[in-house]
């Protein structure tokens, strides 16, 4: 039931560090490598721009697709510039706004999903955060339009699901997913951020934990020693990943597959209650 | 020797015995009926009489600081007298990463207080206008977000959208429930789903924050309400302000977060006493008869 720890798997804290590693492809490489054509476009039209998002119109193997995701940056001059990728409202405001307008021009969502979270701020705070947060999981979850997200690097709490309900889930291979960071888990349930190697063995927060939990759709592999060993091999994989879902996703009317993603979530990590018998 | 070792034995007996009775009495909330014993107010410490706690709707007389209290006592004076029927009160979550002690946790909260989870709900009346109404009781596990939420909320809504029934819910929550994983980030993409059938349902979804609200609960299901109505002092938000102090390096302003500040800043609708939520939250049904007039709501 639990996963079968190979010899040569990578410990979960690896990943972690693998996951954040500076040296792996960012947002800027993947549609440079994957979208054609790619036009960035800015802004939350209510009060500024916000570059931890980034998002625009590009073409994937010759279709056009709206592609959304978090930039960190990657040097310290860019970080600065994107908040190390971690999103206020206006920038979950943009992604919306994208997403609708994706929808409106029939228009495939592909996310890229890599942040240590939603930026815990006081400016964040006081022009919304929740709401931008809890609008787009609901927006989300009944657009009608495909939407493919993928976990490249670092999926951290809500600030990385707001962009992240879709109708087929990846994971890179070295990517994690979970609640809040391993240092976080740590420091919150054992009040030592020490212990953070453990917490993410526990937290069953990589790529293989997660499928088997049912929680993600599917594994990208990366090439041996991470995506940034060598990008070009592992961007071939998530171009076949892309391509697969759409392919699948391709012919199912918007209405339809907004009823399916509802029901998916709906659904999703639930736990077998008892009390639905009673209904 | 062995005097001197009794001697111990009771010093120490009877030093646990007075950190007992002492815990005894700094445990939190006012227990209806019990009311010769005394409370202190969280926020001003002025101690006042159990009984006179409950007739003041546990809101301190002094300062009008509003204790937090349990989804029973948020049921009994909000809805008609007798009104409330709870519904699926055996839903309860499983341990889904295996993390280590939390079933005997959720064991022991759940004997505490005789939930099965967080979250507590039913069909009700409020000034004769049926309501589905639920509350995140904070006595369970600080009204954490697990499976048992989610799962909870989603039947909920079904049942409200089913009976063409208003949804009321009253938010308190420290978030997401961290012995979960993964499985309690997504049971915000869950229950945003759920509002999202509300929504097209046509239902009215009303949301009261109560402190505190914050992380997965705010930036989920709580902040998607038609109205959204706050106790005084309550504080609502998506980071925590021991987060936000440790992120910008320096103290946050009184109120920050507050429910007056989040009136400010265009995030709830109105601030309501506790002695007036009733009343309002009547009005706002009254305001919205139109939605369901003639409507069966028996099923």
């Amino acid at each position: 039931m639990k996963a079968q720890t190979q010899k040569n798997e990578l410990k979960a804290y690896e990943r972690v560090l693998l996951a954040r590693d500076k040296e792996r492809p960012n947002i800027v490489q993947y549609i440079s490598c994957l979208f054609d054509s790619f036009l960035e476009l800015s802004g939350d039209r209510i009060a500024k721009e916000d570059a931890s998002v980034l998002g625009g119109i590009g073409f994937f193997e010759g279709r056009p697709v709206t592609v959304i995701g978090h930039h960190k940056g990657k040097d310290l001059e860019e970080n600065l510039s994107c908040n190390f990728g971690m999103p206020g409202p206006e920038g979950f405001r943009k992604s919306l706004r994208l997403m609708k307008q994706a929808e409106k021009f029939h228009r495939p969502v592909i996310t890229l999903l890599d942040t240590s979270g939603a930026y815990p701020g006081m400016e964040a705070e006081s022009n919304g955060q929740s709401t931008a947060i809890a609008e787009n999981l609901l927006e989300m979850g009944r657009l009608k339009t495909p939407v493919v997200a993928i976990v490249t690097g670092e999926g951290c709490s809500g600030g990385a699901l707001a962009l992240g309900v879709a109708d087929k889930v990846w994971m890179l291979e070295n990517a994690v997913y979970s609640v809040l960071s391993p240092e976080g888990f740590a420091s919150i349930l054992w009040k030592d951020a020490g212990r953070k190697e453990e917490a993410a063995e526990r937290m069953r927060m990589t790529a293989r934990e997660l499928l088997e939990d049912g929680l993600v759709d599917g594994v990208i592999p990366e090439p041996e020693g991470g995506i940034q060993k060598d990008p070009q091999k592992g961007m071939e994989e998530v171009r076949k990943a892309i391509r697969q879902s759409l392919e699948e996703l391709d012919g199912i009317p918007g209405e339809e597959l907004a009823r399916r993603r509802q029901e998916k979530y709906l659904h999703i990590a639930s736990c077998s209650a008892p009390g639905q018998e009673e209904a | 020797m062995a005097e001197l070792f009794e001697e111990r034995k009771k010093t120490f007996f009877n030093f646990r015995s007075f950190r007992r009775e002492k815990a005894k009495k700094a445990e939190g909330l006012p227990k209806p009926g019990d009311e010769k014993e005394e409370v202190a107010c969280k926020a001003c410490h002025k101690v006042f009489g159990r009984g006179e706690w409950k007739e003041n709707l546990y809101v301190c007389p002094s300062c009008g600081f509003h204790m937090p209290i349990s989804g029973k006592i948020r049921m009994g004076i909000t809805l008609d007298e007798g009104s409330f029927q709870e519904l699926y009160p055996d839903v309860k979550g499983g341990d889904p990463i295996h993390f280590p002690g939390y079933p005997e946790k959720t064991g022991k909260a759940r004997e505490k207080t005789g939930l099965s989870d967080s979250l507590y709900g039913g069909l009700g009346t409020i000034d004769s206008f049926p309501v589905l109404a639920a509350v995140l009781d904070s006595t369970f596990f600080m009204g954490s977000m697990g499976e048992a939420v989610g799962d909870k909320f989603v039947l909920l809504v079904e049942e409200a959208i089913k009976r063409h029934l208003p949804l009321l819910v009253f938010a308190s929550s420290g978030g997401a429930r961290m012995q979960e994983g993964l499985f309690s980030l997504m049971q915000m993409a869950k229950t945003a789903a759920a509002i999202g059938k509300f929504r097209e349902s046509g239902g009215l979804y009303l949301v009261v924050f109560t402190n505190p609200t914050t992380g997965g609960v705010s930036a989920s299901f709580a902040s998607l309400g038609d109205i959204a109505l706050a106790e005084p002092g309550a504080l609502i938000g998506f980071a925590g302000p021991r987060v936000i102090r440790q992120t910008i390096g320096e103290e946050l302003p009184e109120g920050f977060q507050r429910s007056q500040f989040q009136l400010e800043h265009g995030q709830i609708d109105k601030i309501v006493e506790r002695k007036d939520m009733k009343g309002v939250l009547s009005q706002v049904l009254r305001l919205h008869g139109n939605v369901y007039e003639g409507t069966d709501t028996k099923e």
